[in-house]
C-alpha cells in the first residue's frame, strides 16, 4: 500500500463540562491512517464522537489534542481540498439544483467562464442521474434526490478527499441502494479517497476497503479496524454469494450487540491505540463455517 | 368550491359595504325639526343663508362621494400653503416615510447582521436597543427639532427611529438562525466573507428582513401623520388636522380613506416583495 494519504494522530476531543460534572473526553488517543484511493467507513454507537471526527478532518471543528495531517500538511481549517456530504443535506433552498452545484464549483475556480462551469456541473448532474432536474429547487426534489445533488455538490469541485456523514440515513432501503451503486460506480472511477460514516453494516461492507469500529463513548476509541478482503468490483446483487460477506458482516454485528459496550470498560492488555489490532473476518478458515444458522438468524438483526 | 369560496367572500364584501353605507346613509340623513323652531332661530339661518333644516355635523356619504370626485380629478393642483391638492400632500408624506425609511434600513440592515453574526456585539447592543425600542417615536420630536431646527427632517428622522428597531431585530435574528449546515458548506467551499454574506447569509435571512421591513414600513406610515400634525407645513397629517381646523370632516373623512389606501397599497408591495424572496425548505 501507498504511503498514508491522510493520516490522524492522538486525537482527542472534551467537550467543557456542564455544572458540577468533570469533563469527560467523547473520544481520546485515537490514530489511524487512510491510503490514496481508499474507502474507508467508521462504525460505532452513536454518541461515539463519528461526526466529531468527521468535523475535525473537514476543519470545521478543532480536536482538544492531536494532529490531522493530510497529503503531508497539518488541516487547520476547511479548504477546497475536503468535499463534505452533509447528513441532512444542506442545500441552500433558495438556488435551483444547478445554481446549488454552481455555487461549489464558483468558488473552486472563480475564473471560469460561465459556459465552462454551467458545462462542468451539468457533467456531474448527470454522473448523479439527475439529468432534467437541473432547474428544480430542492424542495421539489425527494429526499434521494436531495441527497444526490449533496454527492454532486461535493464530487463537482473535486476534493482530493470525500468525507461522508452519513449521506444516506434519512433514505429509504430501495433509494439507498440505486444511490449506494452510484457512488461505488463514481468512486471506482475516480479513485477517490473517502472517509464515510454508517450504521448500516451491510453499507460498509459494500463500499468499503477497511472499517474503523469505535467502542462506545465517552471515552470512546478504535476498538479495531476491519480489513475488508471482499474483492473490490462488488454489487450489491452479488455480494451475499461471498462466503466471506456473511464471515465480516457476522463479525461487525457481534461487536456492535456486544463487544463494543465490554471493549468500552475493559480493553486488551496488549492494547496499542497508535496500533489498534488489524482483523480479517472475511479470511478466518476456508472451511464453511458449521455455524451457518446463526449467522444468518444474527444477519437478521436490524441495527440502528 | 374554491372560486365558489372566493365569490361569496366577495359578495359578503360588498355586502358588508352596502350595510355600512346604509348605516352612514341613515345616521346622517337631515332631520326635519320635531317641534316648532323658535322663531329667532329660523330667522337666524335664514340670515346665514342656511334652511331650517336642522343638519347634522357629519358628512353625508353622498358629501363625501362629491369631494372624493372633485379631489381626485385634480390631485395635483397646488395653490399656495394652505391649499394644495391630495396628491401633492401624500408625495410629501410618501417622500419623507421613503427617505426615513431608507435611512433606517442602511443603518438596521448592516447593524444587523453585525448583532446577528456576532455573539459579542449581540450581548453588547441588547441594553440599548431593548432600551430605546419601546419608546414613542413622536418622544423624540422636541429634541430632533432642537437638534436639526428644520421641521420636515424632524418628522424624517421621527420616521428613520420608528423604522430602525423592527428591522434592526427582524435582520439580527434572521441572521442568527442561518442553519449551522449552510455556513459550513460555505466553509468548506473557503467562500470569502463577502460572498457568504451576500450569497448565503442575506438569501438565508431575507424573509426575515423582509418580515421587519414590512413591519417598519407599517409603523413609518402610521407615525408619519401624527409627525405631520406635529410639524406642520405639507403632507396628509397636516392635511387632515389643517382640515380639522377648518371644520370641514368632509375633507377629514376623505383624507382618512387616502391614507388607509396608500397603507395598504405600501403593505401589498411589501408582501409582494416578500413572496419574491420566499424559499421553502
Ligand atoms: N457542542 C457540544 N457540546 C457538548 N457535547 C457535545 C457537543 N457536540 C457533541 N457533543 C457530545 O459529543 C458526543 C459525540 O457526538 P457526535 O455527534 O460526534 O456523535 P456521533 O458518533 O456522530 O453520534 P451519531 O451516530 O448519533 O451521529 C456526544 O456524546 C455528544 O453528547
Ligand atoms: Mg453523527
Amino acid at each position: 500500500m501507498q504511503t498514508d494519504f491522510l493520516k490522524v494522530e492522538a486525537l482527542s476531543r472534551i467537550y467543557p463540562a456542564s455544572r458540577g460534572k468533570t469533563a469527560v473526553p467523547v473520544f481520546e488517543n485515537v490514530h489511524f491512517s487512510i491510503a490514496k484511493g481508499e474507502f474507508v467507513c467508521i462504525i460505532g454507537h452513536s454518541g461515539c464522537g463519528k461526526s466529531t471526527i468527521l468535523n475535525v478532518l473537514a476543519g470545521l471543528d478543532e480536536p482538544s489534542s492531536g494532529v490531522v495531517i493530510m497529503d503531508g500538511r497539518e488541516v487547520s481549517g476547511p479548504s477546497l481540498d475536503r468535499g463534505v456530504v452533509f447528513q441532512g443535506h444542506a442545500l441552500m433552498p433558495w438556488l435551483t439544483v444547478m445554481q446549488n452545484i454552481e455555487f461549489a464549483v464558483k468558488s473552486r475556480w472563480p475564473d471560469w467562464s460561465k459556459d465552462k462551469t454551467v458545462q462542468h456541473c451539468q457533467q456531474f448532474i448527470d454522473l448523479v442521474g439527475l439529468t432534467g432536474s437541473e432547474h428544480k429547487k430542492p424542495s421539489e426534489l425527494s429526499g434521494g434526490m436531495k441527497q444526490r445533488v449533496g454527492i454532486a455538490r461535493a464530487f463537482s469541485i473535486q476534493p482530493k478527499m470525500l468525507l461522508l456523514d452519513e449521506p444516506f440515513g434519512a433514505l429509504d432501503a430501495l433509494t439507498r441502494g440505486v444511490i449506494q451503486d452510484e457512488l461505488l460506480k463514481i468512486c471506482a472511477a475516480t479513485q477517490q479517497t473517502v472517509f464515510m460514516i454508517t450504521h448500516d453494516v451491510d453499507e460498509a461492507i459494500l463500499l468499503s476497503d477497511k472499517i474503523i469500529l469505535m467502542t462506545n463513548g465517552p471515552r470512546a476509541r478504535i476498538a479495531e479496524i476491519v480489513i475488508n478482503t471482499l474483492p473490490r468490483n462488488r454489487t450489491r446483487n452479488d455480494i451475499h454469494k461471498d462466503p466471506q460477506y456473511y464471515r465480516i458482516r457476522n463479525h461487525l454485528v457481534d461487536f456492535l450487540v456486544s463487544r463494543s459496550r465490554e471493549l468500552a470498560v475493559a480493553q486488551d492488555a496488549s492494547y496499542d491505540p497508535r496500533h489498534p489490532p488489524e482483523v480479517r473476518p472475511g479470511e478466518a478458515g476456508d472451511e464453511v463455517p458449521s455455524d451457518m444458522p446463526r449467522i444468518q438468524k444474527q444477519a437478521a438483526i436490524h441495527l440502528v | 368550491m374554491k372560486t365558489s369560496l372566493t365569490f361569496r367572500a366577495y359578495l359578503l364584501s360588498a355586502l358588508i359595504l352596502g350595510v355600512l353605507l346604509m348605516g352612514w346613509y341613515l345616521a346622517t340623513l337631515p332631520q326635519k325639526a320635531a317641534v316648532a323652531v323658535p322663531q329667532a332661530d329660523a330667522e337666524y339661518a335664514a340670515l346665514m343663508g342656511g334652511s331650517a333644516v336642522k343638519k347634522s355635523g357629519m358628512p353625508t356619504p353622498l358629501e363625501v362621494g362629491h369631494t372624493l370626485q372633485e379631489k381626485l380629478a385634480d390631485p395635483f393642483y397646488d395653490h399656495g400653503p394652505n391649499d394644495k391638492g391630495i396628491g401633492i400632500q401624500l408625495g410629501y408624506s410618501l417622500a419623507r416615510v421613503l427617505a426615513g425609511f431608507a435611512l433606517a434600513a442602511l443603518v438596521a440592515i448592516p447593524l444587523g447582521f453585525l448583532v446577528g453574526m456576532s455573539p459579542i456585539m449581540h450581548r453588547a447592543l441588547d441594553p440599548y436597543i431593548q432600551l430605546l425600542k419601546p419608546i414613542s417615536p413622536l418622544a423624540w420630536m422636541p429634541l430632533a427639532l432642537y437638534t436639526i431646527k428644520d421641521s420636515s427632517a424632524s418628522a424624517i428622522f421621527v420616521i428613520f427611529i420608528c423604522s430602525l428597531w423592527p428591522m434592526l431585530i427582524n435582520t439580527a435574528y434572521g441572521v442568527a438562525a442561518v442553519k449551522r449546515d449552510w455556513l459550513n458548506v460555505a466553509k468548506t467551499l473557503e467562500v470569502s466573507p463577502l460572498r457568504k454574506a451576500f450569497l448565503v447569509i442575506l438569501p438565508a435571512a431575507a424573509p426575515t428582513i423582509l418580515t421587519g421591513m414590512r413591519i417598519s414600513m407599517g409603523i413609518a406610515w402610521l407615525v408619519i401623520v401624527a409627525a405631520e400634525m406635529l410639524v406642520g407645513g405639507t403632507g396628509i397629517g397636516y392635511f387632515v388636522w389643517n382640515e380639522w381646523n377648518n371644520l370641514s370632516l368632509t375633507n377629514v373623512i376623505f383624507a382618512v380613506l387616502m391614507i388607509g389606501i396608500v397603507g395598504m397599497m405600501l403593505d401589498m408591495v411589501f408582501g409582494w416583495l416578500s413572496r419574491l424572496v420566499a424559499y421553502n425548505d
